[in-house]
Parts: C-alpha cells; sequence; structure tokens
C-alpha cells in the first residue's frame, strides 16, 4: 500500500510537468488549430534560462527560485511571442500544413542553436529552491515535488482564471471560435495570438525549471522527449481544451510511473502510447474534448 | 610539434646506430573530433612508453619509431588508418582503437596481414573474436561484474543486493556477469529493475526497490544516469549504498550528483591515487613528461598496450608477425601500470580492477579488486 502511494505520488510529480507543457500546446491549438513544435524547445530554453541566472542568485532559497522561476517565465513569453512575430505570423492565413512544417523548422533552430550557445555537454542544473525531505511513514515527499505540484496547481488555476474571467480571456476563446467574427467585433487578433503565445510560452520556462528541479542534467535537446510526452497528454485529453491537457499530463505521468516500477519498465513508452491509442479508438476528441464537424 | 620532435629524435638515434633498422609501430586512434580525448591522452601514454624505451637502449637492439594515423572520430577512418600504416610505413604491431567500433573496423586488416593489433579501450567483447592476432590489454565488460559483485560481497559484506541496469550491451554485459557472480558468493539478487538510457526519472524503479531494503544497490550505466539514480534514491530515503562500473568515471558525477554520490564506489582499470610503488612512479613520469598532466586509465591502457608488445617481442627475440602474436598469446603476469596482466585464450587481459569512492566531492583510490 504504501508502495502504491508513494508510485502515485511519483506519477502525479511527473505529470504535472507533463501537464504544464501540454497546456501550452492545447492554447496555442485551441486559437491558431495548429501545433506548435518548437514549444518543447522553449521548454529547454526555460531551464537554461534558469541555469544562468541561478547562478547569479543565492542557491537554496525560496525567493531565489523564485526570481529564476518569474525571470525565466518572463525571458521565455518574450520568446514565445518573437517566434510568433517572425516565424507564424507572416503565414496567417497560408495552409496549415505550412505553418505546421515551419514550427519544426523553428524547433530545430532552436535546438542547434542551443548546442552552439549552450554547448551539447549535458549542464547540471544549480539547486535554487531548498530541499527537504518529508516523511509520513514509509511516504516520502521531497520539496522539490511538493513546489513542482503546487507550481504547477497554482498555474492551472491562474490560467483558468485568465481565460474564463478576464477580457483578454474571453478574447482569446472568442478568437478561437471564430477567428473573422472575431475581428468584427473589435478584437485585434494579432494581440490576442501573441498573448496565447507567451502565456503558453510561460508555461512552458516554468515547467522547464521545475524538471530541471527534480532532474538537475540539462541540455539542448532535453525537451524532445517530454515535448513529445506532453504533446501526447494534450491530445488524450482533448486537444483546445485546458483541462483536458492537465488530466491527460496527470494521467500519463502516474501510467508511465506505475509501469515503470513494474517488471515491464522497459517498455513504459510503449503501453503509455497503446493506452492512448486505445483511448483514442474509442473517445477520438480525447477525454475532454468536444468532437466537432470540420468546417469546410 | 611534440610529433615533430619525436619524428628527430627517431631519426637522430636511426643515424645514431645505422645498422639497426627501427621498429615501427602504429597507432591509430581520434586526436580530433568528439573522440579526441580517449585518442590524444593514448597518444600521450604510448608516446611515453616508446621515448622510455629508447632511452634505455632500444628493443632487440634497435630503436623503436612511433607512426601515428588520425582517424579524427570517423567511421570508416580507422580501416583506411590501418591500410595505410600496414602497407606504407610496414608497422610491426598495431596499437588501437578506443570505442570497439574502430577496433572492430580495424582487425580483420590487422589478422589478414599477420600483424598483431592491442585494442586499447574497445570492451566489447567480439572485439578480439575477429582471429588470432587481435589482443587487448583493456578488461571487457563481463569481468567489471565480476568485480562489482565480488566487492559488494566481500567488502561491503553485501547479502541482499538490488540491480538497476540500463538496456545498453555495455549495462546488461555488466548485470549478467554481476547477478551470476553475486549469487555464486552466497549473496541474493533481491530486485531487478531496467531503465532506457536518457531516462531522468527512476523513482518509480528506486519505490518498488525500496519495499526489498537491498544492502547494496548496483547501477552498472553511465555517469548522468548514476548521478541522478542517486540523487533520486536518497530523496525516497533509501539508504543502501550505490556501486558501478568504469561508466562512471567522469566529473559530472560528482558535479551532477553533488552530496547523494558520497560514499558511493565504482570500478575502473587505473587510478592515478594507487599506492603501489610502480603506479607512483608512472604517474610521476607521465607528469614530468606531459605538464604535469595525471594520466587516466587510457593513457595507462596506452602505456601498457606498447609494453606488452615490447615485452612479447623481447621474450619473441624478432619482430617478426606470427613469433610476436605467439608471445603475446603467452604473456602471464607482466606487470603492467593497469595491473598484472595474463593474456587468456581469448586473447582478453585478464588483470585486477581498482575500486574508488567518491568523498568529500572527490573521487579516491579504496582498494584493488582481482577477480
Amino acid at each position: 500500500m504504501s508502495e502504491f502511494l508513494q508510485q502515485l505520488l511519483n506519477g502525479l510529480s511527473l505529470g504535472a510537468i507533463y501537464a504544464l507543457i501540454a497546456l501550452g500546446y492545447t492554447m496555442v491549438y485551441g486559437v491558431l488549430r495548429f501545433i506548435n513544435f518548437a514549444h518543447s524547445d522553449v521548454f529547454m530554453v526555460g531551464a537554461f534560462i534558469g541555469y544562468y541566472l541561478g547562478r547569479l542568485v543565492p542557491e537554496n532559497t525560496v525567493w531565489g527560485g523564485l526570481v529564476v522561476l518569474l525571470v525565466a517565465m518572463l525571458g521565455c513569453a518574450v520568446l514565445g511571442m518573437l517566434i510568433e512575430k517572425l516565424a507564424y505570423r507572416p503565414l496567417r492565413g497560408a495552409a496549415t500544413l505550412n505553418v505546421l512544417i515551419t514550427a519544426i523548422g523553428v524547433s530545430l533552430l532552436l535546438e542547434y542553436s542551443g548546442q552552439v550557445f549552450f554547448g551539447a555537454t549535458p549542464r547540471t542544473f544549480p539547486a535554487v529552491f531548498p530541499s527537504v525531505n518529508f516523511t509520513f511513514g514509509s511516504l516520502v515527499i521531497s520539496s522539490n515535488q511538493v513546489v513542482v505540484i503546487a507550481v504547477a496547481a497554482f498555474l492551472m488555476v491562474a490560467l483558468e482564471f485568465i481565460v474564463h474571467r478576464t477580457k483578454i480571456g474571453t478574447a482569446m476563446r472568442a478568437v478561437s471560435l471564430n477567428p473573422k467574427a472575431a475581428q468584427l467585433v473589435g478584437i485585434n487578433n494579432d494581440v490576442v495570438i501573441s498573448f496565447t503565445f507567451g502565456l503558453g510560452s510561460a508555461l512552458a520556462a516554468a515547467g522547464g525549471i521545475l524538471y530541471a528541479l527534480n532532474y538537475p542534467s540539462i541540455d539542448p535537446l532535453m525537451g524532445v522527449m517530454p515535448g513529445l510526452k506532453a504533446f501526447v497528454a494534450a491530445v488524450l485529453g482533448g486537444i483546445g481544451n485546458i483541462p483536458g491537457a492537465a488530466l491527460g499530463g496527470l494521467l500519463l505521468g502516474t501510467v508511465e510511473t506505475f509501469v515503470n516500477g513494474s517488471q515491464w519498465s522497459t517498455y513504459k513508452d510503449a503501453i503509455a502510447f497503446a493506452i492512448l491509442i486505445i483511448i483514442l479508438l474509442f473517445r477520438p476528441a480525447g477525454l475532454l474534448g468536444k468532437s466537432t464537424v470540420e468546417k469546410v | 610539434m611534440t610529433g615533430v620532435r619525436m619524428f628527430f629524435l627517431a631519426l637522430a638515434l636511426a643515424v645514431g646506430a645505422p645498422a639497426a633498422e627501427p621498429i615501427k609501430i602504429g597507432h591509430y586512434g581520434s586526436l580530433t573530433g568528439k573522440d579526441a580525448s580517449f585518442g590524444i591522452v593514448s597518444r600521450k601514454g604510448i608516446m611515453l612508453a616508446i621515448e622510455e624505451l629508447n632511452a634505455a637502449g632500444g628493443l632487440l637492439g634497435r630503436p623503436v619509431e612511433y607512426r601515428v594515423e588520425d582517424i579524427q572520430s570517423r567511421a570508416g577512418e580507422s580501416a583506411t588508418a590501418v591500410k595505410k600504416l600496414l602497407s606504407r610505413d610496414k608497422v610491426v604491431a598495431v596499437l588501437g582503437g578506443n570505442p570497439s567500433s574502430n577496433s572492430l573496423e580495424a582487425a580483420p586488416l590487422c589478422q589478414n596481414a599477420r600483424i598483431p593489433m592491442m585494442a586499447i579501450s574497445s570492451t566489447n567483447p567480439k572485439v578480439t573474436t575477429i582471429g588470432d592476432y587481435i589482443f587487448r590489454v583493456c578488461f571487457i565488460d563481463p569481468f567489471q561484474g565480476a568485480v562489482l559483485a565480488k566487492f559488494a560481497r566481500e567488502s561491503l559484506h553485501a547479502r541482499r543486493l538490488a540491480l538497476l541496469t540500463p538496456v545498453t550491451p555495455y549495462g546488461v554485459g555488466l548485470s549478467t556477469e554481476l547477478r551470476k557472480k553475486f549469487t555464486a558468493l552466497g549473496g541474493e539478487i533481491v530486485a531487478e529493475q531496467k531503465y532506457a538510457e536518457g531516462d531522468k526519472d527512476f523513482k518509480a524503479q528506486l519505490t518498488a526497490m525500496r519495499t526489498f531494503q537491498p544492502d547494496v544497490i548496483a547501477v552498472p550505466g553511465y555517469y548522468t544516469e548514476a548521478a541522478l539514480i542517486c540523487r533520486q534514491a536518497r530523496e525516497l530515503g533509501l539508504a543502501s549504498t550505490v556501486i558501478g562500473g568504469d561508466g562512471w568515471e567522469a566529473p559530472q558525477l560528482v558535479e551532477i550528483g553533488g552530496k547523494a554520490v558520497e560514499e558511493t564506489y565504482y570500478s575502473t582499470g587505473f587510478s592515478a591515487d594507487n599506492s603501489a610503488p610502480h603506479v607512483r612512479d608512472f604517474v610521476r613520469r607521465f607528469r614530468a613528461r606531459w605538464d604535469n598532466e595525471t594520466p587516466d586509465s587510457t593513457a595507462a591502457l596506452g602505456y601498457d598496450a606498447m609494453m606488452l608488445c615490447a615485452d612479447a617481442m623481447r621474450r619473441a627475440g624478432t619482430t617478426d608477425g606470427p613469433a610476436v602474436r605467439a608471445a603475446l598469446a603467452a604473456t602471464t603476469d607482466f606487470p603492467g601500470v593497469t595491473g598484472r596482466i595474463t593474456i587468456d585464450r581469448e586473447r582478453n587481459a585478464t588483470k585486477s580492477a581498482v575500486m574508488m569512492r567518491v568523498k568529500d566531492g572527490r573521487t579516491e583510490f579504496v582498494e584493488t579488486i582481482d577477480p
């Protein structure tokens, strides 16, 4: 029983990171109807901003950690908006496939520029947050796990608030529903889309920092696998749906952890993806997604 | 620059003793590219050996000449380099390579030319199966498994061992032998978990292991994963001693692992901290020759590779390929700096390994283990 609870906890903290990245995929998809493949590399850039900044602030302090987290989120928000302005905006109105290929191009650009600027050898991420272990019987929770779950939960609630309770959030939903009609009622689509990218990228940066805190070896290709898993999580939960992305991430992280702790650990990715296929067979729009008729 | 100096040195010696034709020794390795660190240090070891041989009057009364080819860390280049060494330079022995893939490329050429080849740090068992002219001076993967089992059982007095194996030829090779030997020594394997190279999260496997309360956890993988595993094990409150093989040997182990890798152990072929007099003497000579650089195991293996060949030629009394091959195959108890080397029937080096411990953020020599 204690092993089960411990695995559940491990799974949730891994899933929380997947969920944070998945939110970025799902938001961009919700507004623009395309997959921003560069998202997982913004995640990597976030971790690297944290790496360089983490050496300037004192280690093991809560405020130091928060400064690193906020600056990385801000930096990546700017990066996300820049990517949107330079790479995607010129293609607004072009076929989705063109934008998709561009997204892959941006992703590769970030990965390999990262290798040039940061170097290809893995770096050790500094311990920016203080680290302690809490023990409840045989259940051990590290403060990093608590931070991951708390930050992820806070950001998801904040996101729900922004999307449903603020003016810009309403505009985002309007653009998502029908961009032309949104423009007709006086919404500046460029601003909304830019904001969406900024917000999504900030979440990716937070994910990057939290990931690096738990697994403190970072390199320019670190985003590839978590990015892929988060994409799967977004699809699993119903792409375009914010609570769906969170649910998908948590589910994927938990399943992966349980498989990893069993005798079939070598097949963990195979099993996780098999579950995805099965769920999509029965619910093609994902767990919380609504199936819509494709507009022609 | 030093290459040029070597050339003149060899030339001067050749001129000094006009009657004696130099003995040409070929070496192939990556002096540039991603594997360059291995090639460069091997070269330093070999050059030191050759200089010492020449200073002592040469080999069989003849000077030794060093010929090196850079394979630039590129696949396919080893074969070209060895072809050049064999046909143009007419070398009597070939030293190299470092990665097993290089040795596998070069070995058939040496075998066909009936020129002995001494692989320096290629640990894949397949290398020496290419033919009876192919030898190696390093130990092979399964051997380290046996060393780790012996160390865990006899030095750490562990009864319950858990294995966390990466799914790579290296990891599985080590793990299989470790399990066999540890059980044979009366220990018990209480849990076995696997991971894929590049994984970052091991908490699931470690949580599953925690139930069994192992005395020792063996992680026969590379340093990045090993360091992350140690961290996560400590976070989960696992107090077991963690041990591993030479894949752990890198400064990043301590950098990533921090406090969590304290009091962990790993096996390797050579330690500059070894207190044996001949090792200390070698380290001193190496430092004096190469700007105070401390030799690592690859440098020491390069030195031993050359000295093993020299010893065989001395015993054979000739540089003739088949005779040297026979002498090499008969090597027993050769006092190398990486341990006392005996060449076994598969032409692998049987020798002792050293155990290292991480202490206060540094690695230190613990003891020498004979399999």
